[in-house]
């Protein structure tokens, strides 16, 4: 089913028989669920626009793209920096803003700016007995009632199928630059990214990959000058700076994990403490990609480790099997919080038939 | 204010109640006698006024789950309480409610710079949060006007904001996890120091759901590294509309200030009467606050003189050392206390599309003269925060109501221009009955089947939020 309406987005579900597979444009979807597509890609358009009050107003299935072209031309952008999967997980097809905030997924400047639900200000979606709901706004403070966009953001249509989104979204900066740090063995290259973090320097980005160290600045151009000299000074190793548009591509590589794509072995998400970040790598001997000054670790490992996994997150954050040989897996939650979501989950959707077996 | 008729049988059997709250805490952990309850009967809306049946003082969050499942098998119903800052009523009792307050728990319980987190207990003051992490070089960012006094308890449950919320946000973009006791006693902990939830983000909802879902006591925030330096200028207009469209030009042009602030002239008038900060007698008045090194700061502030000036202010002030940037704030934090000098005053606090900012001054102005009360207005400009305060005399029958009927008229303007009731005050007890002016009733039906969830009695902070009639069949249970 694909509605081009609320209205059709609402009947189609009241009216559903069985279980539904809800989709934006299925580049980012994990887990196993099975049932009818429903995708809301038919949903498009901009809704309303103010770049005055940095504020944007989309139908959920509005093309990522689309919405990137209608900010640029106000030279403004989504700050969270929207991850394009495609590559990593092997997918085809055109990701959708709703598909974004579902998953709330978050690129490098999250160090920085939060991530996608930190950006979301309201949300109208259509609950599993096929009723329009809408929660938050369209102004960026707003304490009015339960969060709900909060909860719906990263829910992945277990909640309710989005039909629309409002974000807070941020002006191009003028510069951008970031200092390539390299010769440093892991432990002190994630080092270094903690101290930039720690730093007053308002850093955007700090990653790691292929042995080198990433971190970036963004603002005005004295500023970003100003910021890169006193940062430099700060890091050990041996610091090169990377400018303009060479600097943009060194992150979208990064936001798409493009160093783990096409490779053979599972791909493992994996959220944790930075200071643990080296050691768990270390421990499991695995390609990585570290973003968020290792906060996140993309981890290429071979099949079947997932135990050794569990065992070397337990008790400092969690990890997310994306892809796998036997298909994607989430992370198991406490008994008292899976008994929390089980019973949300029940409430927004009492028939169950929204992506069945996708969470847990 | 109308709040539900007391439970009858909780009420007689208080003595019971009270021994068995006695047998689980502390002897000086509960509190029944008359005289010293009276502290707990209102928050900071002091309108209103109920005294509790007991309030309860624990010191940890074993002692808080043994609270909370006892009052859970005796249906009393709970009111949990961090310092009673609470503009909106969000602490208010009842007669058959027990107060529950963690002010005794304000323990600082890790802090990690590498990771860049603090672990607080909640009763914990928001300023003696940025306090503890000072020498090191960081602050913990939201920081509400009442933040000498409020605790991270309440900021969780209103999801508070502040004046640097434009560049760093509010509760919620700063809070990686909690401990939480549910009614029953059941101790959960939601997200955590890595601030990515596992599955659904429970904690996203928790937060700014005014005690209703469960009783904080500890709480992960994020820390901040402090910038370098900071510096207002204030700029003058003659015209609210004027100011409004410098506002959103400097927004547009890439600068983000870490605040905006917005005096209008009564409000001007009244604090230069009070604060003497020497303020231009204008129609409209900015502060813009910029943060990091002196180059950045100079780089940040000629851009924005450059746009301000293009707009004719009336007067573009820079402060030259720290004696004049505090001159300039002097005014803007002399606010409320210089409309408190001239009468009783309510502070209302929607926000607004910053584009329906002259619309919604000139309408305010218009329902001032038709209800005969003084309004000054001031507010965080950058986010369309509005704090209209509307002078009244509480000693003269009748201004209080009238006052109130003036502020939900500005309260449903806030809405029709699309903005909402509350930017960072909460809903409480004092916008409970306009929640259906924004929302439609399936809305908040979604928003009730949470609290189903987490409190199926619902007996957590009751009589809040949601209009009685709308929770009704809900508390009778």
């Amino acid at each position: 089913m694909r509605p081009v309406t609320e209205a059709e987005l609402a009947e189609a579900v009241a009216g559903a028989r069985g279980p539904l597979l809800v989709r934006g444009g299925g580049t980012r979807t994990l887990g196993h669920a099975v049932g009818e597509v429903l995708e809301t890609s038919g949903l498009t358009g901009v809704e309303l626009y103010e770049p005055g009050a940095l504020t944007l107003v989309v139908q959920a299935g509005t093309p990522v793209a689309e919405v990137d072209r209608v900010l640029a031309a106000e030279r403004q952008r989504l700050a969270f920096e929207v991850p394009d999967l495609r590559g990593l997980l092997g997918r085809e097809g055109v990701s959708t803003i709703g598909g974004v905030v579902a998953a709330n997924a978050s690129g490098p400047r999250r160090v920085q700016v939060g991530a996608c639900r930190d950006a979301c200000l309201g949300v109208r979606f259509v609950d599993g007995s096929g009723t329009v709901v809408k929660n938050g706004g369209r102004v960026m403070k707003n304490v009015t009632g339960y969060d709900l966009v909060k909860l719906l953001a990263g829910s992945r249509g277990v909640l309710g199928v989005l039909s629309e989104v409002s974000f807070k979204v941020q002006a191009l900066p003028e510069a951008e630059a970031t200092l390539v740090v390299e010769g440093l063995a892991d432990e002190a290259g994630l080092s270094a990214l903690r101290v930039a973090l720690g730093s007053p320097f308002d850093v955007s980005g700090a990653a790691r990959h292929s042995g080198r160290s990433l971190i970036r600045v963004e603002g005005m151009a004295g500023s970003v000058t100003y910021r890169l000299g006193q940062l430099t000074a700060r890091l050990g190793g041996d610091v090169t700076t990377v400018e303009g548009d060479a600097s943009a591509a060194l992150w979208r590589e990064l936001r798409d994990v493009v160093p783990l794509q096409g490779k053979p072995g599972d791909i493992w998400r994996i959220a944790t403490l930075p200071t643990a970040a080296a050691e768990i790598v270390a421990r499991l001997e695995g390609e990585a990609v570290w973003d968020w000054g290792g906060g996140l670790v993309w981890l290429r490992l071979d099949p079947g480790r997932g135990a050794e996994v569990a065992a070397a997150v337990a008790g400092r954050g969690h990890a997310t099997l994306v892809k796998g040989q036997g298909g994607s897996v989430f992370p198991p939650e406490a008994v008292e919080v899976a008994a929390l979501a089980a019973g949300i989950k029940a409430k927004f959707d009492p028939r169950g038939i929204f992506n069945p077996g996708m969470m847990g | 204010m109308q709040m539900p008729d007391p439970d009858q049988g909780v009420l007689a059997r208080k003595a019971r109640i009270v021994a068995r709250l006695r047998a689980a805490l502390p002897t000086d952990a509960v509190i029944d006698a008359p005289e010293e309850l009276r502290v707990y009967e209102c928050d900071a809306l002091t309108a209103y006024r109920c005294p509790p049946l007991a309030a309860l003082l624990p010191r940890t969050t074993e002692e808080v789950s043994a609270a909370l499942r006892i009052c859970w098998e005796e249906g009393v119903p709970v009111v949990p309480r961090g310092s009673g800052t609470s503009l909106a009523g969000g602490a208010m009792p009842t007669a058959d409610s027990v107060i529950l307050g963690v002010a005794r728990m304000n323990a600082v319980l890790e802090t990690d710079y590498e990771n860049r987190f603090i672990r607080v207990q909640s009763g914990r003051t928001n300023l003696s949060v940025s306090g503890a992490v000072e020498a090191e070089g960081f602050f913990y960012a939201p920081d509400p006007s009442s933040q000498l006094a409020c605790a991270i308890a309440g900021n969780i449950a209103m999801n508070s904001g502040g004046a640097h919320c434009l560049k760093y946000g509010v509760t919620t973009n700063n809070l990686l996890g909690v401990t939480l006791v549910r009614m029953d006693g059941t101790i959960v902990t939601l997200g955590g120091p890595w601030g990515e939830p596992a599955g659904l983000d429970l904690l996203g909802v928790v937060c700014g759901s005014e005690g209703q879902l469960g009783v904080v006591t500890e709480a992960w925030l994020r820390i901040l590294p402090k910038p370098e330096g900071a510096r207002p200028v204030l700029v003058g207009f003659d015209s609210n509309e004027v100011a409004g469209a410098c506002v959103s030009d400097i927004i547009k042009a890439g600068i983000l200030p870490v605040a905006i602030e917005f005096m209008d002239r009564p409000c001007i008038r009244a604090t230069e009467a009070f604060a003497k900060a020497g303020y231009p007698d204008c129609e409209a008045l900015l502060i813009i606050e910029v943060e990091g090194s002196e180059a950045e700061i100079a780089e940040q502030l000629a851009r924005i003189k450059q746009i301000a000036l293009a707009h004719d202010p009336v007067e573009f002030r820079e402060a030259a050392d720290e004696d004049q940037a505090k001159r300039i704030w002097l005014g803007r934090k002399s606010a409320f206390g210089a409309m408190g000098q001239i009468n009783d005053y309510m502070c209302l606090d929607g926000t607004i599309p910053v584009s329906s900012l002259p619309h919604v001054l000139k309408r305010i102005g218009e329902m001032s003269r038709d209800f005969g009360l003084d309004v000054g207005n001031v507010f965080h400009a950058g986010d369309g925060n509005m704090h209209p305060l509307i002078l009244f005399n509480a000693n003269k029958p009748g201004d209080l109501e009238k006052c109130e009927a003036f502020g939900a008229e500005i309260l449903k303007l806030c809405v029709e221009v699309g903005g909402c009731l509350t930017g960072e005050h909460g809903v409480g007890i004092e916008k409970r009955d306009l929640m259906s002016v924004q929302f439609a009733p399936q809305d908040m039906e979604a928003q009730m089947r949470v609290k189903d969830v987490f409190d199926p009695k619902w007996l957590l902070n009751p009589a809040k939020v949601f209009p009685l009639a709308t929770s009704a069949a809900r508390r009778a249970g």
